[in-house]
């Protein structure tokens, strides 16, 4: 079953034709890996599933994503959607209050008002982000006061705490020492079994340790698409062939 | 030839560094020398208010001086009446004028269109830029007379005048600062809450304006410190009578009005009693900057 289907997808900033004819389905509760060299459209198509491409100005997209096979560009309730679509960006960017707060955001931004479930729904997440342990004694105290890959656990909290049904990752291991990195890729696992997650990263590795689904991307385009064994093992372009093998990108 | 060539590239590095060594030293007392040009003007003007204003604390007592509501030279030197009118004056400027300029400074950064906000901004560059004699007669032309109207009462020189000419002077100061410490933001910030499903207005709120209040501290601070400091203005709208005032519809003079308005015939104690005057606008403005301090410390930790 698929959860997002993209079809015939452009998109142009300006006259910059940034993705070409992209056809794509994200299969339900997976992990869906975009992989290509810098600059190849993978995180502007991961943005444009939650409409995040709607802050650049004169963006132009053609072509349809359909998400429950709903098209989100026809829906006018960008707020509805991304509280369906959570986001973790490639550097962890908690807001500058409390631990707490950070997690408790996204509920209070919806109007949620009671302290108790507000409570619960925080708890609950950041134990879903495997930091529960590491924080509940420090709930109160400034979030930037935690390492790197709590932060970054943190902002999966925030995400995960909206409930959401897709989790896109913009590269979120990227700033982050193998350790930290480890760590987010186990949570990776325990989420997939709740979440459809798309993520988008530089390393191969990463995506051959987590990612069922593979999609490799070269200037713009979608080249090849499939299990994640086939991209790596059994590429049928020589473009995917040459990245994987580690030989340009 | 070949050992020539040597000795010349051995020497013209070593010449070259002492001559870099040189100008570095040269440099680094320049900038020394300017930082200090600020300092010495501080230190200065220090000395020299409380050499001046001392002599009127020593005679007429400090007490005296600061709680005494009769200013009547060169008998009584109560300058109460006129730390109330300053503090009031300011105090009113900022709660009309800092939230306009909060408003506007987000306008500014997040919701304006491009040629709209091309428009708003040189307006309030130019509101800036204007003297404050010129905010006198707009205060004379306009609010006053407006005041009578609306109280009907004989005359609209009052602090409220003076409230009102003070909220729009400190306009441009608290918006410049606010607006660019709402650009100067990671862009993350924005992303992560619309990310979140949050509305623009609950992200500016809740998040960009927190994010940027040390900045948007400094730009009030230093719209205060214009309020408090402020003279001409505020001697041309707000009557200047040097009693304690009753209500905002009542006239009144600050500090900074007294000692403009007499220093040019004021002699011995009344002179410096005028200097104590200043003495106590400094210490306002040392409490104001020490207040900043002590927000911005509480933020970082």
């Amino acid at each position: 079953m698929n959860k997002l289907t993209i079809n015939n997808l452009d998109l142009f900033y300006g006259e910059n034709h940034a993705l070409k004819d992209i056809s794509l389905n994200i299969p339900n509760r997976k992990v869906t890996a975009l992989i290509g060299p810098s600059g190849c459209g993978k995180s502007t198509l991961l943005r444009t599933l939650n409409r995040m491409n709607d802050l650049v100005e004169n963006v132009k997209i053609t072509g349809d994503v359909h998400f429950d096979g709903e098209d989100i560009y026809q829906q006018s309730d960008v707020k509805a959607l991304r509280k369906r679509v959570g986001m973790v960006f490639q550097k962890a960017n908690p807001f500058p209050m409390s631990i707490f707060e950070n997690v408790a955001f996204g509920l209070k931004a919806q109007g949620v008002k009671s302290t108790e479930e507000i409570k619960a729904v925080v708890e609950e997440s950041l134990r879903s982000a495997a930091l529960w342990d590491e924080v509940k004694d420090r709930l109160d105290s400034d979030a930037f006061g935690l390492s790197g890959g709590q932060q970054q656990r943190l902002c999966i909290a925030r995400a995960i705490a909206m409930e959401p049904e897709v989790i896109l990752m913009d590269e979120p291991t990227s700033a982050l020492d193998p350790i930290a990195t480890h760590k987010i890729e186990e949570l990776m696992d325990e989420l997939r079994k709740k979440f459809t997650i798309v993520i988008v990263t530089h390393s191969m590795n990463q995506a051959k340790r987590i990612a069922d689904k593979t999609a490799f991307f070269w200037m713009g385009e979608l080249v090849e698409h499939g299990e994640t064994d086939q991209i790596f093992n059994n590429p049928i372009d020589t473009r995917t062939q040459g990245y994987v093998s580690g030989e340009f990108g | 030839m070949d050992s020539a060539m040597t000795t010349n590239t051995l020497k013209l590095p070593e010449k070259a560094t002492k001559k870099r060594d040189w100008i570095e030293t040269v440099f680094h007392l320049l900038f020394l020398g300017c930082a200090m040009v600020g300092v010495l003007s501080v230190a200065t003007i220090a000395w020299f208010v409380f050499h001046e204003g001392l002599p009127a604390f020593q005679q007429a007592g400090i007490s005296e001086i600061i709680f005494g509501r009769e200013w009547l030279p060169p008998a009584l030197f109560g300058i109460a009446p006129m730390i109330v009118a300053s503090l009031i004056s300011t105090l009113g400027a900022v709660i009309i004028g800092v939230p306009i300029a909060i408003l506007t400074a987000v306008f500014l950064a997040e919701l304006a269109p491009k040629w709209l906000a091309n428009l708003v901004r040189p307006a309030v560059e130019l509101l800036a830029g204007i003297p404050s004699v010129v905010y006198g007669f707009f205060g004379l032309v306009i609010i006053v007379p407006m005041i009578e109207v609306l109280f009907h009462i004989p005359a609209g020189n009052t602090i409220l005048a003076g409230i009102i000419v003070l909220a729009i002077m400190i306009l441009p100061t608290v918006i410049t600062i606010s607006e660019t410490s709402l650009r100067a933001l990671p862009s993350t910030y924005k992303e992560a809450a619309l990310a979140l499903g949050a509305s623009h207005i609950y992200s500016i709120f809740r998040v960009l304006i927190p994010a940027a209040r040390s900045g948007i501290y400094t730009g009030i601070s230093l719209g205060v410190a214009r309020a408090i400091g402020e003279t001409m203005a505020i001697i041309m709208v707000m009557g200047n009578a040097p009693a304690m005032p009753g209500s905002l519809l009542e006239p009144a003079r600050t500090l900074t009005a007294n000692i403009a308005m007499e220093m040019s015939y004021a002699t011995g104690i009344h002179a410096s009693a005028l200097y104590s005057t200043g003495i106590v606008l400094l210490v306002f403005i040392v409490l104001l900057n020490a207040s900043l301090l002590y927000l911005n410390h509480k933020r970082s930790h």
